[in-house]
């Protein structure tokens, strides 16, 4: 896609070696469990300044209160695993990362219920966790965690569906040695806003695969977050969005490389149909003085549809160890112009089957990553759905 | 017999808030079975006519008519054309990321046939074909003209049509760009289409180096956006020895 222009799109990248981080401190406030600690966002912060404030339904600025019914939370689960409700209490909640914005922070001050989803050590899981989050109006604070024992294995597939303004923590906690797959699927109705903010502890050569699949929702914005809690840990962060007209999608990533020799693998890739479909992309590995050895990827690919669409990607590497084994990153936005659809049309290709041809072909080789055939089919026919609604 | 009949066409594109005509009343009856050579200098129009005919959205038809064996060519979408029997081979063929050959090839054979060719017998038809350009299996797993060097794209083109078999094949410029080895192996190409006996081809040059290889039954040299002569193969070698500058305002560079 090197040669394509970028149209109604804009890319920046850069890499930085830097003594002092730049990812750490460019936050306008240090993460905290209490939303008093963060000024509410103007609009112009770095990390809002994408985000269209007035369609947060008030998460951002305190004057968003629970409502309605809010979101049922159904976990399916096999035997070995433990599913509680828990209180604000729990000692087990917030371990795997702290907020680090004013809506992250204003979900951890305002739920009621924690899930906690829990397998225990050396088990491996032969069926996933299902956990269906479905909206039902009004507002809602959740928070999630799934916590994997050392040498445990499971996957977990989160299901967010229906109507609903939700903010939100998840905390996966991985053992040593783990493995953990977790697809988070945001199918919701088209009036929804969700922000969450997802943070991953990745144990000792434990092995972390997250999924992001958004479609649906006014307004989505993912915060998906790695650190490691020893050495060798892998991570990979796949992401799928189709952003639809006057959709704002926004996927923020953070890995941090904190330890040695450890990994993480971070492809996104997104369409984009329609007049101010907006999608977001920033990606952010921090590799620290201390995580030698670090192999670290990002790639963000987006494909433009038809006009008045806008993606904004920004790719961001700060490394402060030259002893690495290696990183990079890149993102590129491409269009699906009127010479690609002539030359197709051109064999005899009508004008709907050339642009599904291109849009699957695009996202094929990543959904052929995410290694679970029922998630792989859905993703497809959705895909399809989404071209069909277009055309 | 497939006959395409091109009458008094004239065409105009939009650039620079203007509206340019170049096309200015082109005539031409190409016949199943016969090659045509079109023949002129740089911005004389000949590939406006190829794409013309093939229906790209940039052209705007003002005037004229184009008809193959009676249908209204000009009412038809570019998919409808393509799938009528009118194929163009691109001078410059895009990248189309993501979609590899084999997916294109087929999904262009199932349009144009109006049904899925049997995959047994697919897999055989492509990889022979290949075989006779001389085109690595390994092309075919490749996403369509991605990182195709220019021998590659103009081979990947005579595929399609050696595929396709079209009625009517228009070759805009196949031999721009080629090296001799390249311009022998996709000339041998146009002509097994050719020895069908089923195909009408309108061959778009610049230059008479492919006439080499490609016999026309006619020459016609397209000037100012028409035909301003026609003849036999023999109007070619006068082209070879004497250049354009006959045809064009005060001897401009051919």
């Amino acid at each position: 896609m090197a040669e394509n222009i970028p149209v109604g799109s804009t890319t920046a990248g850069s890499i930085a070696v830097a003594a002092e981080s730049t990812v750490a401190t460019r936050m306008s406030a240090p993460p905290s469990f209490d939303v008093a600690d963060f000024p509410v966002p103007h609009g112009r912060e770095e990390e809002w300044r994408f985000t269209p404030l007035e369609r947060l339904r008030g998460l951002h600025d305190g004057t968003a209160a629970a409502t309605g019914e809010g979101v049922r939370v159904d976990v399916t689960a096999p035997d070995a695993v433990t599913v509680e409700a828990v209180g604000r209490d729990d000692a087990r909640l917030g371990r795997a990362g702290t907020p680090v914005d004013r809506v992250a922070a204003q979900a951890y001050s305002s739920f009621e219920k924690a899930t906690v989803v829990t397998v225990p050590k050396e088990t491996v899981l032969s069926e996933p966790v299902r956990i269906a989050v479905h909206g039902q109006g009004g507002t809602s604070f959740g928070h999630l965690v799934v916590e994997l024992g050392a040498f445990a294995e499971a996957v977990v597939v989160i299901d967010h569906t229906g109507e609903a303004v939700l903010a939100a923590n998840v905390d996966y906690v991985l053992g040593d040695g783990a493995k953990l797959t977790v697809v988070s699927v945001q199918d919701w109705d088209g009036k929804a806003v969700h922000v969450a903010q997802h943070n991953a502890l990745v144990g000792r050569d434990a092995s972390f695969k997250s999924v992001v699949v958004t479609f649906g929702g006014d307004l989505v914005r993912i915060h998906p977050r790695v650190e490691y809690a020893g050495t060798g840990g892998e991570a990979e962060l796949l992401g799928l969005y189709f952003t639809d007209a006057g959709q704002h999608q926004e996927h923020r990533l953070l890995v941090t490389h904190n330890a040695p020799h450890c990994t993480s693998n971070v492809v996104y890739k997104g369409a984009l149909q329609g007049e101010a479909a907006h999608a977001v992309w920033i990606g952010d590995v921090l590799i620290q003085a201390a995580a030698e050895g670090t192999d670290t990827y990002e790639m963000n690919r987006n494909l433009v549809l038809t006009d008045g669409a806008r993606v904004d990607s920004v790719p961001n590497l700060e490394i402060e160890t030259g002893e690495i084994a290696g990183a990079g990153h890149a993102s590129a936005t491409g269009r699906f112009d009127d010479e690609q659809l002539f030359y197709l049309m051109a064999r005899g290709i009508p004008e709907v089957e050339a642009r599904r041809l291109v849009v699957r072909g695009f996202f094929a080789e990543l959904v052929q990553q995410i290694g679970l055939a029922d998630v792989e089919q859905r993703l497809i026919e959705r895909i399809e759905t989404e071209l069909e609604a277009s055309v | 017999m497939a006959t395409l009949e091109i009458r008094d066409l004239h065409v105009s594109v939009e650039a620079d808030n203007a509206t340019k005509e170049i096309l200015k009343g082109v005539d031409l009856t190409v016949k199943q079975g016969e090659t045509h050579a079109i023949m002129g200098p740089n911005g004389s129009g000949k590939s406006t006519l190829a794409y013309s005919l093939a229906g790209h959205p940039k052209y705007t038809v003002t005037g004229g008519t184009v008809t193959l064996d009676g249908e209204d060519v000009l009412e038809m979408s570019v998919d409808e054309r393509a799938r009528a029997g009118v194929f163009l081979a691109m001078q410059y063929p895009v990248e189309i990321p993501g979609v590899s050959v084999s997916n294109f090839l087929r999904t262009s054979a199932t349009a144009v046939r109006g049904e899925a060719p049997k995959l047994r017998t697919w897999v055989k038809e492509v990889k022979e074909a290949m075989e006779r350009l001389h085109m690595d299996p390994s092309f075919a797993e490749r996403n369509v003209n991605e990182g195709f060097s220019g021998g590659e794209k103009k081979r990947h083109e005579i595929l399609q049509l050696e595929l396709i078999k079209p009625k009517i094949a228009i070759l805009d410029e196949t031999d721009s760009g080629l090296d001799v080895d390249a311009l022998r192996i996709v000339s041998e190409g146009v002509n097994r289409v050719r020895e069908t006996g089923e195909v009408g081809t309108l061959l778009i040059t610049h230059y008479t180096r492919i006439l080499r290889y490609i016999k026309p039954d006619h020459v016609h040299v397209f000037a100012g956006g028409r035909i301003v002569e026609s003849g036999g193969p023999e109007l070619a070698d006068k082209l070879e020895a004497e250049g354009y500058e006959a045809y064009t305002k005060g001897g401009v560079s051919a």
